[in-house]
């Protein structure tokens, strides 16, 4: 008898545990990195080491956003750090006509971008994997075409927006920050917010309602293609100059990690905003609190590795591609 | 009920038109499994005529000898697709099977092969069986893979500093020497190639991955053991990357930090090019073989071209994915009608 109830009871203990690790793990992991950091990391309260951290973290920041809102759907966008890479090959093509006009193409290929593989998948009922993956190697490609090596550029407006602050907060912080606020905004309060939830939930119980799920797909895409550009304006600001080569390599992994961690199932039909700005910061204060301590940056990756996993096990994201 | 009404409307139009219905679905079948290998004769075929440098034996031995050690990495990620997964850590696990060979051959040709081969297939296996026994995701588990891979690799190769050269002898001759006129990593290629189609076409194993990825519940109802089936799958995957890394470190005599970069979406590509469905199931590796051939032909092209850059290869084989990917959802959506 005495047996049985203990047998029982670790079951359920580890259930309530990983449903408790699920909603506010990310929240406890990044208050740990910080007080740990607090404590053992000369300088990491100076202004200008915490402003270098949410600088740096603001781009990833931005790309999940839009990570949040297609995994949301059960969708996924491989596609984001190409389209950061474009976005910077057409800031640099383009500054010739003025900063602002620049940035526009750069959303307007993201944009255009998004609706590819937005069509790919909602209307011709490609695999989100396949048609993302399709567009990660060959936008890549594209913007190395037509910006074969790392350009620098003087543009006033552009330093402005990538270096300058705001009553001491960096603009693109600032950027983050805004977008974060309408994204939270968007996804619980609006009935389109609500409507990507339901596709995410049940596709066919959403297309038999009789929601425009079509349509709501393919403008998930774009607004992910529209941030991934806008983050990849942002950085190419901030760096004074575009490379498509390396710029955004990677970011996909950063954005899912965010997204997963923060307790968005991959399997779709619930977003959690805030979670993935948490899960964004966790990836960035650990790599910073890594390489502060004087380990490497392989360490850091083996770390992030880890937690992928531990966080995917903890949110039973099973069975899903 | 329906299902006899169904079946009788089949009959009836096929007795309507027999010829067409038939060969209208064998053309599909066709152009769904061949259909690269016929891109790949034309391209061929216009290389030929278009650049005098490119029918060229010594050309033509290039693309091969490039293509092997994609090819040695697609025959594992065939088998991943068809049982229904993707095994996102062969590019990492290709450049550390290259940096642990590289570093291994200090110690002899055996050490050299023994290092990469035991290393990648342990990540392979416990990827699969993270994949099989936890019920994963393997897009997230390879994902993490992909991650760790290669943090492992920077951290035994100083960040990526230190570059190991070759110094066995005989493990470089791996790398350069020819049997019957082929390079080692060719000969290789077209064995485990045979193997792979063996394997994958006439044992019950092969059967397995097949019914796995078509539909995994009734494949479990039959008794398919799945999860045995997934471990093999994603060690094989493992064990074939490492190779492959390990005999390009013996052609290029060192083992390069920086390769490997984005090679797993060339290995999907050219699975997918070759015929096989993305969804699991369906698909062969002959067609592989010709995907990645192709993928080699096209670099090749645009590099005869010379005022193309190799990034232009990336936007074609972009665009040739995505081709292939909606001709095979026009077709099977063809099939589902007809």
């Amino acid at each position: 008898m005495a047996e049985a109830v203990a047998g029982t009871r670790p079951g359920t203990d580890r259930a309530r545990v990983l449903a408790w690790a699920r909603e506010y793990g990310v929240y406890v992991s990044v208050l740990a990195l910080l007080l740990f950091n607090v404590a053992f990391t000369p300088n990491f309260l100076d202004a200008a080491n915490f402003r270098t951290q949410l600088v740096q973290v603001a781009p990833i920041v931005i790309v999940s956003l839009g990570m949040a809102l297609m995994i949301g759907t059960e969708g996924i966008d491989l596609s984001v750090g190409s389209v950061m890479a474009l976005a910077a090959s057409m800031v640099v093509l383009y500054l010739g006509y003025g900063a602002w006009p620049a940035i526009l193409v750069a959303l307007a290929a993201g944009a255009l971008v998004g609706a590819a593989g937005g069509g790919l998948v909602a209307y011709v009922g490609v695999q989100p994997i396949v048609a993302t993956l399709a567009l990660l190697v060959g936008i890549r490609g594209l913007a190395n075409v037509l910006v074969p090596q790392l350009r620098d550029f003087r543009s006033p407006t552009l330093i402005t927006l990538g270096s300058d602050s705001v009553a001491g907060i960096p603009f693109v912080v600032l950027i983050a920050a805004v977008l974060t606020a309408v994204m939270t905004f968007v996804v619980r309060r609006t009935t389109f917010g609500r409507q990507i939830v339901a596709i995410g939930g049940n596709r066919v119980a959403s297309e038999l309602s009789g929601l425009p799920v079509k349509r709501l797909l393919l403008s998930v895409y774009v607004i992910s293609g529209v941030l991934a550009a806008g983050a990849g304006v942002l950085a190419t600001a901030r760096l004074q100059a575009g490379d498509p080569t390396s710029l955004g390599l990677f970011m996909e992994l950063s954005a899912i990690t965010a997204v997963v961690i923060g307790g968005t199932p991959l399997s779709g039909g619930r977003i959690r905003v805030v979670g993935t700005v948490m899960g964004a910061m966790l990836i960035q204060l650990l790599q910073a609190t890594l390489i502060q301590h004087d380990l490497p940056r392989s360490w850091a990756q083996i770390v992030q590795a880890v937690i992928i996993l531990a966080a995917v096990y903890a949110a039973g994201n099973r069975g899903a591609r | 009920m329906t299902r006899t009404s169904v079946l009788s409307d089949q009959d009836a139009g096929a007795a309507r038109s027999p010829d067409a219905a038939v060969r209208r679905e064998r053309a599909g079948r066709l152009l769904q499994q061949h259909g690269a290998l016929l891109v790949l004769l034309s391209l061929v075929a216009f290389g030929s005529v278009a650049f005098d440098s490119f029918a060229t034996a010594a050309n033509l031995r290039g693309i091969v000898i490039s293509s092997s050690f994609l090819a040695i990495i697609a025959i594992g990620m065939t088998f991943v697709i068809i049982s229904g997964g993707i095994d996102l850590s062969v590019g990492s696990l290709f450049v550390l099977g290259g940096v642990l060979a590289a570093s291994g051959s200090r110690h002899g040709a055996l050490a050299a092969l023994a290092l990469p081969l035991v290393t990648c297939g342990t990540i392979g296996l416990v990827q699969g069986l993270l994949i099989a026994r936890l019920r994963m995701a393997p897009f997230i588990v390879t994902l993490a893979g992909l991650l760790g891979v290669r943090g492992i690799m920077l951290a035994i190769s100083d960040e990526g500093a230190t570059t190991y050269l070759v110094e066995d002898r005989a493990f470089a001759a791996l790398g350069r020497s020819e049997v019957l006129g082929l390079t080692w990593p060719v000969l290789i290629t077209v064995v485990l190639a045979v193997i792979g189609v063996v394997l994958l076409q006439r044992t019950g194993f092969g059967q397995n991955v097949h019914a796995i990825g078509g539909n995994e519940e009734a494949a479990a109802l039959m008794g398919v053991p799945i999860a045995r089936t997934k471990v093999l799958v994603y060690l094989m995957s493992g064990l074939l990357a490492g190779l492959a890394g390990a005999l390009n470190a013996a052609w290029l005599s060192s083992g390069v930090t920086i390769l490997g970069i984005g090679l797993e979406l060339d290995v999907i590509a050219a699975v997918v090019i070759g015929g096989t469905l993305l969804t699991g199931g369906v698909g062969g590796l002959t067609g592989t073989m010709a995907g990645v051939l192709l993928l080699g032909v096209i670099q090749n092209l645009i590099n005869q071209a010379g005022n193309l850059t190799s990034a232009f290869q990336q936007v074609v084989s972009g665009l040739f994915l995505v081709l292939v990917v909606v001709a095979q959802r026009v077709f099977s959506k063809a099939q589902q009608l007809g």
